[in-house]
């Protein structure tokens, strides 16, 4: 039988790296638009919180693969579904991709990855200047790109929240999933009561994953 | 009626969840608000001073890159945890250059010499400085060093910058005034080996009880001082400095003394025009030996920013905003620079030829 709702420990993981990567998509262009000193304290910032999400995201992902994920809404329109699943794993991909193209990028710059008082990685990459200037464009457009997923994701989510209330919202939650019970079968195909309890809304996709 | 209306409210309430993301971000971003000053406003200003010159740093565009070592004496050692400072031999790299933001200009000019270093300790965690010549700064602060590069544009009708920009300038920057009376007093050293060079910024050290003290340094030259005639200026060679700095390498090692400047209470931290009166206490931290110099093709100093703030756990930050000005307007000036094809090096022609 498919689950309700995530595993306890991704709901945890998700709500916090939700926190973080809003923290540091705010933290990574405020930095770049200053030179006051709010600069320097951003940048001290940025290092470690990027690599903590890139650590929960590859946990987190270690624990998806682990465990079984809830249904989608057996109604959703197919095309709907494809695109819940792209955009979640290119959110996986940007959570990982962005800290590494990071720490790539001061790897080539020849920057010190400095994560706090004594605490500095080693690079990944050898020094390059050309390599630096083409990650750091990357890195820069790769955090617009994952600020615009993270829009359509919340946007999807608050959709399914509450114009189709199809539980999908609260597979993320930590309360009881109403919606989504009683739960699918092993097929992945609805029960007759629960195709009867969902709505039939023109939603646009995804749960949060 | 009310299932629409419902409904329109609900799309209404949804879609100010990522407006209000999405303004915040602006916010953040400084697209929107008041226009806000960051490293690339800087590096702009720079460019309307000195010229667009691609591959090149923004600022100090003309220099060397320079190698050699640290010798600690580990009398600072008690002042700051950094390694660096526990009596040993560390290994230096670096660049000597000349201010402004054209490398191909005459090293005649009344300007910076500028020693930029990068020591790495024995915990392999690195120190980068980017020193001049002169003890005190012309600017406080970024707005005021960007507002500086503007006034001063050299007209190329006149060869001088616009009198009225600088005196409307210099009326609401007095420190600059008192830099620019300085350095016209101020003898300017014949040569990169002859010159102290001065962080220009305060520093915190921080020792292994966690108290920190706030300092500045200098690097005191062993060679004996001589002075460039500044009347004759126009007549130097282009790369007088440059060729002096290689011709004396060959005949061996240069060496300065690091000579660290403990803060009376009552000493400016966070203003880099104002000097530091004399009779503080100081402390020999150790010496820097220079032993070789390669063109920028060659050397270790082009792909790299010697960014001020990159500092080993021991050195911190003090509350001068200039720190994190200069490392906001470096990371801006090598991401210009590190996708633009690097220029060749604007000097050294004579170290390549001679050292192959």
């Amino acid at each position: 039988m498919l689950p309700d709702r995530f595993a306890l420990a991704i709901r945890l993981l998700h709500w916090t790296t939700a926190a973080l990567i809003i923290a540091m998509l705010f933290i990574g262009v405020a930095m770049v638009s200053t030179a006051g000193p709010a600069y320097s304290a951003l940048l001290a910032l940025h290092r470690p919180l990027g690599i903590a999400i890139l650590l929960l995201a590859c946990i987190r992902l270690a624990i998806r693969f682990g465990t079984r994920a809830p249904p989608l809404p057996g109604d959703l329109p197919r095309a709907q579904a494809r695109v819940a699943r792209a955009s979640h794993i290119l959110l996986y991909l940007a959570m990982i991709g962005l800290p590494l193209i990071g720490w790539a990028m001061l790897s080539a710059g020849s920057y010190p990855v400095r994560l706090g008082a004594g605490l500095v990685l080693p690079p990944i990459l050898p020094p390059g200047a050309l390599a630096f200037g083409l990650l750091r464009e990357l890195h820069a457009l790769a955090a617009f790109a994952l600020f615009a997923l993270i829009l359509g994701h919340l946007t999807a989510a608050l959709v399914h929240g509450f114009v189709r209330r199809d539980g999908v919202l609260a597979t993320m939650g930590f309360g009881r999933n109403a919606a989504l019970e009683p739960p699918v079968d092993e097929t992945g195909e609805s029960l007759e009561e629960a195709e009867d309890e969902a709505p039939t809304g023109e939603a646009e996709t995804p749960p949060p994953a | 009626m009310t299932k629409t209306r419902a409904s329109l409210l609900t799309a209404a309430a949804i879609s100010a969840v990522p407006l209000a993301l999405i303004a915040g971000f602006a916010w953040a971003g400084g697209w929107v608000g008041a226009p806000r000053l960051g490293g690339s406003t800087v590096v702009d200003a720079i460019e309307f001073n000195a010229g667009r010159h691609e591959g090149y740093r923004r600022a100090h565009a003309k220099g060397v890159c320079i190698t050699g070592y640290f010798t600690a004496s580990g009398k600072a050692a008690p002042l700051s945890r950094a390694r660096l400072f526990a009596t040993g031999r560390y290994p230096v790299i670096g660049r000597f250059s000349t201010g402004g933001g054209n490398p191909f200009a005459t090293d005649g000019r009344n300007v910076f010499h500028a020693l930029a270093l990068q020591l790495t300790g024995p915990d392999s965690q690195i120190w980068r400085m980017a020193m001049d010549h002169v003890p005190i700064f012309p600017v406080a602060t970024p707005q005021a060093f960007a507002a500086l590069q503007r006034a001063s544009r050299v007209d190329p009708a006149t060869g001088k910058p616009d009198p009225a920009a600088m005196k409307a300038y210099l009326a609401v920057h007095p420190e600059t005034r008192a830099y620019q009376d300085y350095i016209a007093a101020a003898p300017l050293p014949d040569s990169f080996a002859n010159g102290t060079y001065f962080s220009i910024n305060a520093f915190r050290l921080i020792d292994q009880t966690g108290t920190s003290r706030v300092v500045r340094w200098a690097f005191e030259p062993e060679a004996s001082f001589g002075a460039l005639d500044k009347a004759a200026l126009a007549r130097l060679p282009q790369d007088f400095l440059f060729d002096d700095l290689s011709e004396r390498l060959a005949r061996g090692p240069l060496r300065w003394r690091m000579i660290v400047t403990l803060a009376a209470p009552e000493d400016a931290t966070d203003d880099a025009t104002v000097p530091w009166p004399a009779g503080r206490r100081t402390v020999e931290a150790g010496t820097l030996t220079l032993t070789a110099a390669q063109p920028e093709e060659r050397g270790a100093c082009r792909d790299i920013t010697f960014d001020p703030t990159i500092l080993p756990d021991g050195v911190a930050l003090s509350d001068d905003p200039l720190l994190a000005a200069r490392s906001a307007a470096y990371a801006a000036s090598f991401r210009r620079r590190a996708v633009e094809t690097p220029g060749p090096s604007a000097v050294g022609k004579k170290l390549t030829q001679g050292g192959g």
